[in-house]
C-alpha cells in the first residue's frame, strides 16, 4: 500500500498528489511515469512523474480526471492509501547538449511539461514555454512554470485568458522571427503534438514529443503500447516515451487511443453513479 | 498384482459444450481411487526411465508407490523434495515428451499417467496437510531473486530450505510471473498459484512487489548498498513478437501477451473488470504454440468463433497434443498451411481481416522441420475483427542495458554456464531469461540448479 501524502486540487478537473514511494522518488527523472493501480482489482494505468522530494520520499503525480480510474483516485484523500505505484518506467528525457530549448505544453500535459522545464533551467538552458489550455478556469502550473522560464507564453483557446488562440501561433511567430532552438519538446494532447511538429517541421528544428498510449504493465511485456514510429513499431514503455516527433504515425496513434472509448464511458458512468449514491 | 490396463485411467473433463462458456478449470482430476488404480498401473522398475525423463528428477516411482499404498501425504514428501511447485507442474509439463514418454508401459499401451498422478497428491495435499512448521537454521546469507515465475519460485523455494534469507523481487503487482499472467485460469486456476507463492512465504520468502530490477533498482544496487551475498535472474521472455507485417498497430490486434493479460491477470473476463478487453466476434490468432491455444481458448470462452492460422500441418503443431484436442472439442477451428501477409482495417482503424497466404510444405529447414513455401496465387482473406499474435516471445531487455558487464548472446538471452552461473560474479540466471521462451518445468529445474550452484559457492 502506497501512502497519499498530500491532495490539491488545481483545477475542477486536474488534481495533484504526493504518494510516498522513496524507491520511486530516489531515481525518477524528467520524462519517466509510474503505474498505478487504486484498489484490489482495480486497473493499471501509466501516470507521468510531476516531480519528486527524495528527502520525504514524495513523488508528484498530476492527473486528469477522464476515466473511471482517475474518478477514483480523485474520490482518496491525504492520509488513504492506494494499492500499487511502480516506477519510475521509461527513459528520462534526453538534456545533453541543448542550450535553448523551447517547451510546448497543452492543458494537463504541462503537469509532465513542468519537470522537463526545470530541469533543462537547472542544466542552465535557455528555456522558453508556451502552455495552452482550453479556458481560464482550466489554467494550471502558470507561476510554476514562470519561475523556470526565461520566456513565458500562456495561451487559452477561447481567449478568456492571457493570449487567445492556440499554442502553435506564437511557436511559429517564434520561429518566424528567427528564433532558434535546439530542440522543441511537446507534451500534450495528442492533435496538439501533430500540429506543433507540423508547425515546427519548416523550420528544421528538432522536435520531442512525449506519448501515453494505453498501457499494461509497462515493462515492455504487454506490447499494448506500441506505436508506429517511422514505420516501425516501438513500445512506448521501453523504447520511450519520447520520441522524434517527424517520424510518430499521430493519425494511426490517435486511432488506438480510442480503442476502449466506449468501454471507459460505461466505466466512468458507474463510477460516478456510486459516488453520487455514496453522498445522498 | 500391477494393474496392467494398457489405458490411463482417463481424466474426467468438463464437458466442451459447458467449458466453452466458462472459465473453470478443464480437467478435474482424479478421484482417491481413481488414483490408487492408476498408480497401481506403475511397474516400479529398476532402471526408472521417468526419472531420467523429468528435468527436476522427481522420484516418481516412490512417490507413485506411496500413491498405490493410500499414503497420498507421504507421496507429496517425495515430489517435493525435488519439485517446489507441483500442483502447478502436474497440471502445464509437456509430460507426454518428459517422464511419460520414457515410461516402460508406453512400449506397449499407454504410459503411466504420472502428471495426472502428480497432481492429484499436490491438490490432495492442499486440502488436508497440517500445518507444519519445520525450523531451518539461518546460514547468514542473503540471495536476492529477480522475478517471480516458474524459475525464481523454484529457486527461492530451495534456498529457504538450505538457510538462505531470500528476497523475490516482482515487477507486476502480483507474484507468478507467467502463471498468473500469461496461463488461463482454466488451465492453472489462480487459486493454486496463490497457495504455492503462499507456501514459499511461510517457509519465510520475502516478496517485494512492483518492483522494477533495472529501473526501481539495479543489479549493482542490490550488491553494494542491499549487500545480496548472490543474485538470481529469473525475469522470463517477456517482451512478444511481431510479424512485422502491414496493419500490425491497429485496433483490434493484439499481442497475446496483452490479451492473456487483460483477462488473465486484470480479470477482464469477470463483468464488473476495471480493466477492458475488445468484446470480438471473429478472432484470428497467429501461431502454433501452446500460448496461442491459451489465447484461442480464452477467446472462445469471451463468445468469439475463432480460427487458428498455422503456416505448417497438425503434424508440426508446436502446441501439447492435448491443448490441441481441447481447442477443437470447443469448437476453435485451424487453418493450416494459412500464413498471414496483410492485416486489413475498415475507414476507422479497426481490424476486418487478415490476407492470407497458401503454403505448402517443402525441404526441412535448419531446426529440421519441413519448411513452409508459398503456393503460387494461393491468397485469400479470413474476416475477422481481432487478431492475437502469438508467435513467441524474446527476453527483456530491461536488466541487460542496466547492468554493465552482464553477457548475453545475439538473441538477448542472457549466458549462463550449466550451473547459471553468469559473466558476473555471484550472479546467476535461469528460465527463459536464458535459454528464450520454453516451459514451466525447464525453468524449474534451471532455478532449483542455480539455487544448488548458489550454495555449493556461497558455503565455498
Amino acid at each position: 500500500m502506497y501512502k497519499i501524502l498530500s491532495k490539491k486540487i488545481l483545477n475542477p478537473t486536474v488534481t495533484q498528489m504526493e504518494i510516498e514511494a522513496p524507491l520511486v522518488a530516489k531515481k525518477a527523472k524528467a520524462g519517466q511515469f509510474i503505474i498505478l493501480r487504486v484498489n484490489e482489482n482495480g486497473e493499471r494505468i501509466p501516470l507521468t512523474v510531476a516531480g519528486v522530494n527524495a528527502n520525504t520520499g514524495a513523488v508528484k503525480i498530476i492527473f486528469q480526471i477522464v476515466g473511471a480510474t482517475t474518478g477514483l483516485l480523485n474520490l482518496k484523500n491525504e492520509g488513504e492509501y492506494i494499492s500499487d505505484f511502480v516506477g519510475p518506467l521509461g527513459n528520462p528525457t534526453k538534456t545533453e547538449g541543448i542550450k535553448k530549448v523551447c517547451i510546448v505544453g497543452g492543458g494537463v500535459g504541462c503537469a509532465i511539461a513542468l519537470p522537463v522545464a526545470e530541469e533543462f533551467k537547472k542544466l542552465g538552458a535557455e528555456v522558453i514555454s508556451i502552455i495552452g489550455f482550453r479556458n481560464k478556469d482550466l489554467l494550471i502550473l502558470e507561476d510554476e512554470f514562470k519561475a523556470c522560464s526565461d520566456r513565458l507564453i500562456v495561451m487559452t483557446d477561447d481567449g478568456s485568458y492571457a493570449r487567445g488562440g492556440n499554442v502553435t501561433v506564437p511557436l511559429k511567430e517564434l520561429l518566424e522571427s528567427g528564433e532558434r532552438f535546439d530542440e522543441i519538446i511537446t507534451i500534450g494532447p495528442l492533435i496538439m503534438m501533430k500540429y506543433v511538429v507540423l508547425t515546427a517541421k519548416p523550420y528544421n528544428v528538432p522536435c520531442t514529443v512525449s506519448m501515453n498510449p494505453i498501457m499494461i504493465d509497462g515493462t515492455g511485456m504487454c506490447g499494448g503500447c506500441r506505436l508506429t514510429v517511422g514505420n516501425e513499431t516501438k513500445f512506448a514503455c521501453v523504447d520511450g516515451p519520447d520520441f522524434d516527433g517527424y517520424l510518430i504515425d499521430f493519425d494511426g496513434a490517435m486511432k488506438r487511443a480510442k480503442t476502449y472509448s466506449d468501454f471507459e464511458k460505461g466505466r466512468r458512468e458507474e463510477v460516478c453513479n456510486l459516488f453520487n449514491k455514496e453522498i445522498k | 498384482m500391477p494393474n496392467m490396463s494398457l489405458q490411463k485411467n482417463k481424466m474426467p473433463v468438463q464437458d466442451p459444450n459447458i467449458r466453452k462458456n466458462n472459465f473453470s478449470e478443464v480437467a478435474l482430476g482424479y478421484t482417491e481411487e481413481q488414483a490408487i488404480d492408476e498408480a497401481k498401473r506403475c511397474l516400479n522398475c529398476k532402471n526408472r526411465p521417468c526419472v531420467g525423463g523429468c528435468p527436476v528428477n522427481i522420484k516418481i516411482p516412490d512417490f507413485i508407490s506411496k500413491v498405490a499404498n493410500g499414503e497420498f501425504l507421504e507421496a507429496y514428501k517425495i515430489i517435493t523434495e525435488d519439485s517446489s511447485l507441483p500442483a502447478v507442474c502436474g497440471r502445464v509439463c509437456p509430460q507426454e515428451t518428459q517422464c511419460e514418454s520414457k515410461c516402460i508401459r508406453g512400449i506397449k499401451g499407454e504410459p503411466v499417467g504420472i502428471g495426472r498422478l502428480e497432481r492429484f497428491v499436490a491438490d490432495y495435499c492442499r486440502t488436508h496437510k497440517t500445518e507444519e512448521i519445520t525450523d531451518i537454521k539461518k546460514n547468514g546469507f542473503k540471495v536476492a531473486v529477480i522475478g517471480s515465475g516458474p524459475s525464481g519460485l523454484a529457486c527461492a523455494g530451495s534456498l529457504i530450505a538450505k538457510g538462505y534469507e531470500v528476497t523475490v523481487f516482482e515487477a507486476l503487482h502480483v507474484a507468478g510471473g507467467v502463471l498468473s499472467y500469461g496461463i488461463p485460469e482454466f488451465r492453472l486456476p489462480k487459486s493454486i498459484v496463490k497457495s504455492e507463492v503462499n507456501e514459499l512465504i511461510k517457509k519465510g520468502v520475502k516478496f517485494e512487489l512492483n518492483t522494477v530490477i533495472g529501473r526501481t533498482l539495479t543489479i549493482d544496487e542490490l550488491q553494494n548498498e542491499y549487500h545480496y551475498d548472490a543474485i538470481f535472474i529469473g525475469s522470463g521472455a517477456g517482451l512478444p513478437r511481431f510479424m512485422n507485417i502491414k496493419g500490425e498497430n491497429l485496433n483490434g490486434v493484439y499481442s497475446a501477451n496483452e490479451f492473456l493479460t487483460r483477462v488473465n491477470l486484470m480479470g477482464a473476463f469477470k463483468p464488473d473488470s476495471a480493466t477492458p478487453v475488445q468484446n470480438a466476434k471473429n478472432v484470428v490468432v497467429f501461431g502454433g504454440g501452446n500460448v496461442a491455444m491459451d489465447g484461442a481458448r480464452v477467446a472462445r470462452r469471451l463468445g468469439a468463433n475463432v480460427t487458428v492460422l498455422y503456416r505448417r500441418t497438425e503434424k508440426e503443431l508446436p502446441a501439447r497434443k492435448e491443448e490441441v484436442e481441447h481447442a477443437i472439442e470447443e469448437g476453435i477451428v485451424f487453418k493450416f498451411l494459412t500464413n498471414p501477409i496483410e492485416i486489413r482495417s475498415d475507414e476507422n482503424g479497426w481490424v476486418n481481416g487478415v490476407y492470407c497466404q497458401q503454403m505448402k510444405l517443402g525441404d526441412p529447414d535448419a531446426s529440421g522441420r519441413a519448411r513452409p513455401i508459398p503456393v503460387d496465387g494461393g491468397e485469400f482473406l479470413v474476416p475477422c475483427d481481432c487478431v492475437i499474435v502469438a508467435i513467441g516471445t524474446s527476453p527483456n531487455p530491461l536488466i541487460k542495458s542496466t547492468t554493465d558487464g552482464l553477457e548475453t548472446n545475439n538473441h538477448g538471452c542472457i549466458i549462463a554456464d550449466e550451473n547459471g552461473a553468469t559473466s558476473l560474479e555471484n550472479v546467476y540466471a535461469g528460465g527463459d531469461a536464458v535459454t528464450g521462451a520454453a516451459t514451466v518445468i525447464l525453468a524449474m529445474g534451471a532455478g532449483k540448479t542455480a539455487a544448488e550452484e548458489i550454495d555449493r559457492i556461497l558455503k565455498g
